[in-house]
C-alpha cells in the first residue's frame, strides 16, 4: 500500500499545493495521465486539503483568496478517493461549479471531527472499498478513472454491490450524497458552500433577517446577499452589546 | 442522601407549553411554584438562520435528556423495539421555543367522537377495536380556556366563528368562539394567495392557519420577519410565542416562580398514604428532594408515563397512579405523516416563509363531510405552506424524471426545481386502540440506568383509510393549482416517536378507563396533576399544542381555586 506509506509526504506537498480555487480548465485527470501518480497526488491534495501557505505566494498571478484548509481527520489518500466521489454526485460541468468548489470534501472532513465523528470509521472502512472496488473491477485507482468509470463505481455503491462497506454499500452511498448535499449548500462557516457556490447553483437569494414582501414578490431575481448567519454579530455569541442570557429576562425589554 | 430543600406550593416538572402555561395562573394566584427543567435558559442569539445546525443535525435537542432517552418503538408486539431519536427538546420553553407554532382549536366534534359518531351515522362505524371516549366536557368548556391562552400566550390567525356570525375569511367550521384573534393573521405569500385560489375554484374553504406568533407588536414582542428559520429552530426577534418569552417571564415577575435548570427529575415520591411529597431530581451530580403540597407532571407524554411508571412505591407496586393499570393505555402518534409531493412549471418565490404560513383546508376534516358512503370516520386537514431551505431543495423528490439521483442530469433538475417543489402537511384523525400502548422497555436503558419508554402502536384501518382519501384530495388540490407530477407516500405503520404524542394518562369521567380526572388529577393520587397531550383522548386533525395550553391553564387555574380540596 504505497499510498498509504505516502502520506505524510503527499500533506508537506499539499502545504504548498495550488490554490483551491483552481479554473476548471486544469483538468485533475489529464495531469493525473501526463504527470504519473506524482502529480496526481500533489494535485488530489491541492484539490482537497491545501492549507495556502503565505510563503507559497511568491507573488506571480492572483494572490489566492485567504483561506485555511486542514484534514482534521482523513488520510489525504482518503480525501483524493472521497473527492472523487462529491465530485462526480454533484459535478463541476457545463452548468456550472460543484461540489468540488463548494470544498463539499473540506466540510466532510470537518464534520467527521466533530458532529459527525461517530461515521470515522464508516467513511474510513467504505473508502477503502471503494478503492479496492476500484481496483479489482478496473486495475487502477478511483481517482485515475474517467467520469464513466467513476460513475460506474458510484452506480455500483448506490446499488449495494460494493463490497466491504460499513454499514454497508447503499448505506454509505446514502449518507454520503446526505453529506455531500450539506457540504454544497449549507452555511459556509462549516467549511463547505465556499463562495456561496452551492446557493447561487440552486438561486437561493441568501440569508435575510427580514425578508419584506418586496423581496418574496422578486423570488429567484432578487439579488443574493452572499451572507452566511455568522456574519451577523448576534449568532456569534459575544457581541457585548447584545441582552444576554437568561431569556425571560429581556422579553419586555 | 439527596439534600432536602425548603418545601413549595406545587413543582411543576417541566418548563416547556404545558408547564410553562399552567405557571402563570399559579403564580398570580399567590402560590409558590417550583419548575424543574432538564434544559436551560435560550435567547434569540442562540436561534441563527443555520439550516445544518437547526434541521440536519437537531441542535439543540440532539444533545439533550430528552435524545438520551428517547423512546424504542415497535408496531406490534410480535416485533423487536427498536430505539429511534426524540423530536422534542429541553429548554425553559420546551419545544415551544422550535416548533411550528401551528395553534388550533379542536374541532368540537373530537371532544365527542363515540356520541357524535353514533348520534350520525349509527352503533356500527366506531372501529370495533377502539377505546375512544367522549371527553369528560365539550368544546365549549375549553373556549373560555382557549380564550385565556391566545391572548396570554399571543397568536395571530382569523376568525371564522365569532358568536356564531360566520366570516369565511376564516375557518367557517370551528366552534364558535367569544371574539377574534389577538392578532390579524400571518401574511399571505404569491404561494399561498395560489393555492387558496386552487382551493377556491374547488369550491373549498381555504384560510390562513392560527399561529403563535406575532403579526404585530404585541406585549413588547416585535412581529414576525419571515425571515424563515423557525421550522425546528426558535426565534431571533421574539416573535414566535414560546412560552419562554411569554407566560414564563410574566410568571417569574410574580416572584412566586422558581425555575430549577438542568434538572431531570427520576421520581415523583409518595408517603405510605399514597399521597405525592415532591420529587428527587438530578443537577449536575448532585441529588435534591423538592418537597411540595402538589406536583404537576408537564414533561411531555412519554416522560410523564415513564416518569409514573418508574416512580413504584408499595401503595402502588406497578408505578405511581397506576393500580387500574391504565398508564400508558390509549396512546397515540398522530398520523401526519404520508404526505403528498408536488411540482410547479414555476417558482413558487418561498425561500422566505415559514410552516406556519400556510393556507388549510377542513373541508375534509372531523365529521365536515358526510361519512355515510365512507369506509371511515373522522378526516385530515390539508395544509400548504411556505419555508424552502437550500439542503431541503437539493434533497427534494426528482418525480422520476431524472434517471439518477446524483450526477449533471440531476444538478440541471435541482437548478431548475429548487423553488418549485411543494410537501403537503396532512393531519389526520388518530384513535385510541387497545393494542396501542406505552410501557417500560424490558432492556434499554438511559444513561442513568433507567429505562426508557417503549411505544407499541401502529396505525390501523380507519388511519390508513383517511390518509388516502385525503392524499385523494390533496392531489386533487395541487392539479388544480397547476401541479406537473404529484406523489404519494406510503400510507404508515408503526407510530414511532413524534411531536403529536396523546395519551397514556388520559382524562375521563370513568376511573376504570382513564388516569385522571376531569381537572387533570390522578384517580388514585389526588395531589398529582398531569398536563398536556398524555390527557388528551382523541388526537383531532390538527396540531396539538394550544389545546394542551388551554388544558393546563385550566387545571391550574382549578387547583388555585380549590387549593384545600386538592391538597387535604
Amino acid at each position: 500500500m504505497a499510498r498509504k506509506d505516502q502520506n505524510e509526504n503527499n500533506k508537506l506537498g499539499s502545504e504548498q499545493g495550488s490554490s483551491p480555487d483552481a479554473p476548471e480548465d486544469r483538468s485533475r485527470r489529464e495531469l493525473i495521465k501526463g504527470a504519473g501518480l506524482v502529480g496526481a497526488t500533489a494535485l488530489g491534495a491541492g484539490s482537497t486539503a491545501v492549507i495556502i501557505a503565505q510563503e507559497s505566494d511568491s507573488g506571480a498571478g492572483p494572490r489566492p483568496p485567504a483561506v485555511r484548509e486542514a484534514l482534521e481527520v482523513l488520510t489525504a489518500a482518503e480525501a483524493e478517493t472521497l473527492a472523487v466521489l462529491c465530485g462526480r454526485l454533484i459535478p463541476s460541468d457545463q452548468h456550472g461549479p460543484g461540489a468540488q468548489e463548494a470544498r463539499a470534501v473540506h466540510f466532510i472532513d470537518h464534520s467527521l471531527a466533530s458532529h459527525n465523528s461517530n461515521w470515522r470509521e464508516q467513511y474510513r472502512v467504505s473508502l477503502a472499498a471503494v478503492d479496492a472496488y476500484s481496483q479489482q473491477e478496473f486495475a487502477r485507482e478511483l481517482i485515475q478513472l474517467g467520469d464513466e468509470q467513476q460513475d460506474s463505481v458510484l452506480e455500483a455503491l448506490q446499488a449495494d454491490t460494493v463490497p466491504g462497506c460499513s454499514p454497508g454499500s447503499a448505506a454509505f452511498f446514502n449518507m454520503l450524497r446526505n453529506h455531500t448535499i450539506d457540504g454544497t449548500f449549507s452555511d459556509p462557516y462549516y467549511g463547505g458552500n465556499r463562495d456561496f457556490v452551492g446557493w447561487d447553483m440552486l438561486n437561493y437569494p441568501g440569508i435575510r433577517l427580514t425578508a419584506s414582501e418586496t423581496d418574496v414578490a422578486q423570488g429567484a431575481d432578487l439579488a443574493p446577499n452572499h451572507q452566511s448567519a455568522y456574519d451577523h454579530d448576534t449568532y456569534t455569541k459575544m457581541a457585548s452589546n447584545m441582552a444576554s442570557g437568561r431569556g425571560g429576562g429581556d422579553s419586555n425589554a | 442522601m439527596p439534600k432536602q430543600l425548603p418545601k413549595t406550593d406545587v413543582v411543576i416538572v417541566g418548563m416547556g407549553a404545558a408547564g410553562g402555561v399552567a405557571a402563570l395562573p399559579l403564580t398570580n394566584a399567590g402560590l409558590k411554584v417550583t419548575g424543574i427543567e432538564a434544559g436551560g435558559w435560550l435567547s434569540p442569539r442562540d436561534f441563527a438562520p443555520d439550516e445544518l445546525r437547526n434541521g440536519a443535525r437537531n441542535w439543540p435537542q440532539a444533545v439533550q435528556k430528552a435524545a438520551s432517552e428517547a423512546p424504542t418503538v415497535r408496531a406490534t408486539e410480535q416485533d423487536r423495539a427498536v430505539q429511534g431519536g426524540h423530536p422534542m427538546m429541553n429548554a425553559v420553553g420546551g419545544t415551544s421555543m422550535h416548533y411550528w407554532a401551528q395553534s388550533w382549536r379542536l374541532n368540537p366534534w373530537d371532544f365527542r367522537v363515540p356520541s357524535a359518531t353514533r348520534e350520525r351515522y349509527g352503533n356500527d362505524r366506531l372501529p370495533a377495536d377502539t377505546t375512544v371516549e367522549d371527553w369528560p366536557f365539550g368544546y365549549e368548556d375549553l373556549e373560555p380556556y382557549y380564550d385565556k391562552v391566545e391572548h396570554a400566550v399571543g397568536i395571530s390567525g382569523q376568525a371564522g366563528n365569532v358568536q356564531g356570525r360566520m366570516n369565511g375569511a376564516g375557518n367557517i367550521f370551528e366552534g364558535e368562539r367569544q371574539r377574534e384573534y389577538p392578532m390579524k393573521p400571518l401574511r399571505a405569500s404569491p404561494f399561498t394567495e395560489m393555492m387558496g385560489s386552487a382551493a377556491r375554484g374547488l369550491g373549498w374553504h381555504p384560510f390562513q392557519g392560527p399561529a403563535a406568533i406575532t403579526t404585530e407588536l404585541y406585549d413588547g414582542r416585535p412581529p414576525c420577519q419571515y425571515h424563515g428559520f423557525c421550522n425546528r429552530g426558535g426565534c431571533h426577534v421574539q416573535a414566535k410565542s414560546s412560552t419562554a418569552f411569554t407566560t414564563i417571564p410574566k410568571a417569574v415577575d410574580t416572584g412566586n416562580l422558581d425555575v430549577v435548570t438542568y434538572a431531570r427529575v427520576t421520581e415523583v415520591v409518595t408517603d405510605s398514604a399514597g399521597k405525592v411529597t415532591g420529587v428527587s431530581y438530578l443537577k449536575g451530580n448532585e441529588t435534591f428532594f423538592q418537597p411540595a403540597d402538589v406536583v404537576l407532571l408537564a414533561s411531555y407524554a412519554y416522560e410523564n408515563v415513564r416518569l409514573l411508571l418508574l416512580s413504584k412505591s408499595a401503595a402502588f407496586p406497578d408505578g405511581l397512579g397506576n393500580n387500574a393499570g391504565q398508564v400508558g393505555r390509549h396512546y397515540m402518534s398522530h398520523h401526519q405523516g404520508s404526505p403528498v409531493l408536488a411540482l410547479f412549471p414555476r417558482d413558487l418565490h418561498n425561500w422566505y416563509g415559514l410552516p406556519a404560513q400556510g393556507v388549510a383546508i377542513d373541508d375534509w376534516a372531523d365529521d365536515n363531510f358526510d361519512h355515510r358512503d365512507l369506509d371511515f370516520i373522522g378526516g385530515a386537514n390539508l395544509w400548504v405552506h411556505t419555508d424552502r431551505k437550500p439542503m431541503a431543495a437539493a434533497k427534494m423528490n426528482t418525480f422520476g424524471r431524472v434517471q439518477r439521483s446524483w450526477g449533471s442530469e440531476w444538478k440541471a433538475f435541482i437548478m431548475e426545481n429548487a423553488d418549485r417543489y411543494n410537501v403537503s402537511y396532512i393531519q389526520k384523525t388518530t384513535l385510541p386502540y387497545a393494542d396501542n400502548y406505552l410501557d417500560l422497555d424490558p432492556v434499554v436503558k438511559d444513561p442513568l440506568g433507567l429505562p426508557v419508554t417503549r411505544i407499541t402502536a401502529r396505525y390501523h384501518d380507519n388511519e390508513k383509510r383517511i390518509a388516502a382519501y385525503s392524499q385523494d384530495k390533496m392531489a386533487e388540490w395541487y392539479r388544480e393549482a397547476g401541479a406537473i407530477a404529484v406523489s404519494k407516500t406510503g400510507l404508515g405503520n408503526a407510530m414511532g416517536a413524534t411531536t403529536h404524542a396523546y395519551g397514556g394518562t388520559r382524562m375521563g369521567d370513568n376511573s376504570e378507563t382513564n388516569v385522571v380526572d376531569r381537572w387533570g388529577f390522578s384517580y388514585e393520587v389526588p395531589n398529582l396533576g398531569i398536563l398536556g397531550a398524555s390527557v388528551m383522548g382523541t388526537s383531532g386533525a390538527r396540531n396539538p399544542t394550544l389545546t394542551v395550553q388551554a388544558l393546563s391553564w385550566r387545571t391550574a387555574e382549578y387547583l388555585a381555586q380549590n387549593w384545600s380540596s386538592v391538597v387535604a
